[in-house]
This record gives structure tokens, sequence and C-alpha cells, in this order.
């Protein structure tokens, strides 16, 4: 905490206090810097309602003996309905409103020139990302699970006395429901990383979309053996069995799942990081 | 402090800052002149780590700026006018560069008074006028009371008032020890603030004197001092490479010494000045002659990266 003390004749006028940069200041002005701007609000806002309100009203309109099946979002597509899956209906839409959060607090930086004050602020460079990762992450996290059990214990009404209603209690629900709001926070980080590895909004936001979404459809293409051996890998198949109630033959275990999901994230990052220290700005 | 050794950047096989040595020393108001695309731009942000030297080096206060604890204490600068988030307010932007140093709050308001911003300090940045964003620029700049002062065209879209503002400012700044590095494309404006001037065109150094120096080596520094004691400054004056010349009895035209001597002689003395200008036209005339072999752009478009 000592100031550092550089001589100077500042004639006559009282020195201002300046201490060295450290990692929990970079993490205290990112937060101020995330407070300050409208589209978090916006963002964070937007992905708990989306959360909260489709996973709600998925359970008050199921209709007990309908399909069983839901063509809802990639991910939970195909599989045998539970309690689960409806609390976690709204997830896709807002894993993109959480992932478009993280690319913009990065790509952002460079798309408005904000970039060359925060690293004039901070020339080690690394501790800025680092700090927009975990806040991006535990931001979304904490919103994630808040939106993941309303939805949950909401709709838990609505289920009431249906064959497929469960408790908090019971086997995995719990596991479940905060694998989903890991993978979320996930996803900001994710966004955080696309974002600084691209360096521009609609470049990060594309990546993450098709990433996220378009890269699962895509893989239909491959030859089959290959598709039985690969798909489980793939980011968001990964990431979906994180938040899956019931473990299935074609989707890795939860926690290997969020694992594998958890190391893509890491790469990305890890390229992220490389680019933002070598490169010019 | 800023010292520049041999600093070289390349982009692809364009050379854009060219074995470039100089020195901004403490205490005086160094003017970084150069025609658009000389390379002033780069040199600044290699200064500031945000570009790396192709070759060569560049340190702040004896250190690469990488190297300082608290860089911002270090060197204060201002670069191109926004590079803030148009949507965060002059405050939120301030006070997230203060967290970073653990500058006070206190500060951060006294930058806002400082650059005259106190009305617009909750507005979203963009809906700044030009003028503003330059004057949270330089807030920003002064923000961790650096030693060193380095501002990239200052004074474009300030309104007369706010170059006027600048010009005081940086006086103010060089008289309390600091080092102020000052770029412009302008010589009869850097030669109104500045006591030393780098020169640069194509990235390469092309004069690194004294305003006065300049003045009198390129026998254009004609100045014109009014007076009611025109006659009286007239002898005040003489020597053997002063040159005066009358138009009327009030008016002189001088050459061979700078508005700054003749206003101390004029104190001196006690003779009473009204005028005292510094001719720029033919100041500027001076400096488009030196940089004309240099200019990278006559009437080519910019390309690419080059254009900074």
């Amino acid at each position: 905490m000592s100031a550092v003390t550089i001589e100077r004749p500042a004639a006559g006028r009282a020195r201002t206090a300046v201490r060295p940069v450290r990692f929990r200041r970079v993490l205290l002005a990112e937060t101020t810097k995330f407070r300050t701007i409208r589209s978090t609000w916006i963002c964070l806002a937007l992905g708990l309602v989306l959360l909260g309100l489709f996973g709600s009203i998925g359970a008050f309109t199921y209709d007990g003996g309908g399909a069983g099946v839901t063509d809802g979002p990639p991910g939970i597509a195909g599989r045998p309905l539970d309690a689960v899956s409806l609390a976690v209906m709204g997830l896709s839409f807002a894993s993109l409103v959480f992932g478009v959060f993280g690319v913009l607090s990065t790509a952002g930086e460079y798309s408005t020139g904000t970039i060359r004050s925060t690293l004039a602020a901070v020339p080690k460079r690394l501790p800025v990302l680092w700090a927009k990762a975990i806040l991006a992450g535990g931001a979304v996290f904490v919103l994630a699970a808040a939106g993941v059990f309303a939805a949950f214990l909401i709709g838990s009404v609505g289920l009431d006395g249906e064959a497929i209603a469960v408790s908090l209690g019971d086997d995995g629900v719990l596991r479940s429901l905060l694998g989903a709001a890991a993978y979320l926070a996930l996803v900001a980080v994710f966004g955080v990383a696309l974002g600084a590895l691209l360096r521009s909004p609609a470049g990060g936001i594309a990546a993450l979309v098709s990433v996220l979404l378009i890269l699962p459809g895509l893989a239909m293409l491959l030859p089959d053996s290959w598709y039985d051996a690969l798909n489980p890998y793939f980011p968001s198949n990964a990431g979906g069995a994180a938040y899956a109630l019931t473990e299935t033959a074609d989707r890795l275990p939860p926690g290997e799942g969020l694992a594998v999901f958890a190391g893509w994230v890491a790469l990305t990052l890890a390229a992220a990081a490389f680019r933002l220290k070598r490169t010019d700005v | 402090m800023i010292e520049a050794r041999e600093l070289t950047k390349r982009y692809g096989d364009k050379t854009v800052v060219d074995r470039l040595s100089f020195t901004v020393r403490p205490g005086e108001v160094t003017g970084f002149l150069g025609p658009n695309g000389a390379g002033k731009s780069t040199t600044m942000r290699m200064v500031l780590g945000l570009d790396a030297p192709t070759g060569g080096s560049v340190t702040v206060n004896g250190r690469s700026y990488a190297g300082h604890d608290a860089p911002l204490h270090e060197i204060g600068a201002l670069l191109e006018a926004k590079s803030v988030h148009p949507g965060r307010s002059a405050v939120g932007h301030l006070t997230a560069l203060a967290q970073t140093h653990g500058i006070g709050r206190g500060r951060v308001d006294e930058v806002i008074d400082l650059a005259g911003l106190q009305s617009v300090a909750h507005k979203r940045v963009g809906a700044f006028s030009l003028g503003m964003g330059q004057r949270l620029g330089i807030a920003a700049a002064l923000l961790g009371d650096p030693a060193v002062v380095m501002l990239d065209e200052p004074v474009n879209g300030l309104d007369p008032e706010g170059v006027l503002w600048i010009r005081n400012l940086l006086s103010q700044l060089a008289a309390e020890g600091r080092a102020v590095l000052l770029s412009s494309h302008l010589m009869s404006e850097t030669a109104q603030i500045a006591d030393h001037l780098v020169i640069i065109g194509r990235g390469r150094l092309l004069a690194d004197t004294t305003v006065e120096a300049f003045v009198r080596e390129t026998g254009t520094g004609a100045v014109r001092v009014a007076s009611d004691e025109a006659a009286r400054l007239r002898t005040l004056l003489a020597g053997p490479e002063v040159t005066v010349s009358a138009s009327n009895d009030t008016e002189l035209l001088v050459t061979g010494i700078g508005a700054r001597e003749i206003g101390r002689v004029a104190l001196r003395h006690g003779v009473p000045l009204h005028e005292l200008t510094p001719l720029g036209a033919s100041l500027e005339e001076a400096f488009m002659d030196l940089t004309t072999d240099e200019l990278e752009y006559r009437s080519a478009p910019a390309e690419g990266r080059s254009a900074r």
C-alpha cells in the first residue's frame, strides 16, 4: 500500500497520492467500468428475465400427457422432458445474451478506443483480461443461478401433481440447476475471450453464435462414426451435459461435460491473452 | 523525461518511424512537429508501450513504460481525442482510471474542475463536442499528477478560449518542473507555446533545436512589436544580429531576436508594449521548406495504417 514516491519539484502544490497498480485495483476499476455502461444492465436484466420467464412459462404450459419431447432450443432438443429441462427452457437464449455481454466488455473497448486508456493505466495488460473474465463470470453465475432457481421454484407450482414434478432435494436437481448457472457463467467468460481475441463486437458475436449454435448443426455433416465420437465434446454439447438432469449414453457425465466446456473456454482465453500481450493496440 | 534512442517502427516494408532519437526534458515544453503521417502519433504510442518498437528503445523517466509500478504517475497522455466509451460519463471514465492507481475521488473532481467539465461531468461522453472530448482527455492525462505530460494535437477542436487555456496550462505544467511534449502540425501555433522543437518528417528527425534557434537559423523570425516608445525600444534592441525596421511611429519589425527576448528587454527597461507578435506565417513557411521533401501525402490518398 505504500505510495510511490517520485521526487519532483511540484511548485508548492500538494502531490496526489498515487499507488502502484495491483490486481485488486484493476478489479475495482473494471467493476466501475461494468457499472458505468448501460449495456451491462440491459444484458444482465434481459438474461435474467429470459431465464425466469421462459422457464416458468414452460412449466405452466406443460400438459402432462403431451408429446414428451421438446422441439426447443439445441442442447435439450429431442430429449424427454423433465422438470429441470423445463426450468432451463430459456437457457440457450440467455446464453446468447450473456455471451454478448462478455463480448461487448472486451471488444467494446477496441471499437470505442477505450482500450488505449485502459492499457496506458495497466501496461502489464493481462490483469485487465483476468479481471474482466472474473467479473463477467461471477456476475452471470449469480444472476443465472437466481434465474434458474426462480424458474424451477415457480415452475414447481405449475407442475404440481404432474408425473415429472421433482423437488430441489431430489437426486441431481440441485446439481443440474447449479450446472446451468456454471455453464452460463463460462459462456460469459467465453464471450470475454472471443471479444479480446477478435477485437470487434460484430466478429465476437458472430463467433459466439457460430460456436454455440451453428457448430453442433454443421457437425451432422461429419461421417456417423466421427460424429458419434466428437459430438459430445463440442462446446455447447459438453456444456449441455452439465445441466441435464439425467445422464444419457450420447452425452458426457455432468462433471466431465462442464470440464470439457471449461477447457474450450480456457483455450480461447489463452489465445486472447497471447494476442493481448503480444500485439499493438 | 522521455528519451528515445534509435526508435524505429515498421509495418511490413513501410518504415513509419526511422531511427528517431530525441529527449524531452523536465521544465520545458517540447513541440513535436511534423506533417500528417510523419510518425508523431506512432512515436507517442510507442512511448506508452501501446505499440512495440521494431527497433531501438524509448524510456520514460529512465525506464520502459511497462516497467513502472504506477505509470500514470510517470506520464499522462492524451492520444486520440475520444479514447473513452461513449456510453460512459466523464466521472465514470476518470474514476475507473483513478482506481487502477488507488487515486482518490477527490483528485477526480479536481481534474474535472481543472478541465472545466463540471457541468457535463455526469453526461454521457458520446454527447460531448470535440472540444469537451479533448478537455476530458487532458483531465485524464493529469489525473496521476504525472512528471511528464504528453499531448497529441491537444488544440484540435478547441475554441479560442480553449486554445488559450491549453497554452497557459502547458506553461504552468512546465514551470512546475514537468516535462511537456506537445505534438502539432502547425508551426506558428507551436512556436508560441514551446521552448524546444523536435521536427520530424517521414519518421526521421529533421531538426532538434530550440524555438529561438530555429527562428534565427531559418532567418524568418520577424517579430512585430508595437509600443508608444518605439524609438527607445529600437535603440535598446540594437545589436549585431538584430535588424529593426519601422513601418510607423509605434510599430517595429524586428528580426534576429525572438519575441521572448524582446519581451524581456522591454520589461527590463520598463517599455510598455501593446503588441508582440512572432510573424507566424513566415515560421510556417520555414517549416514547410524543411518538411516539404518529407511530405508523406501531397494529394495522393492515405493508405492504411501509415495515415497515423
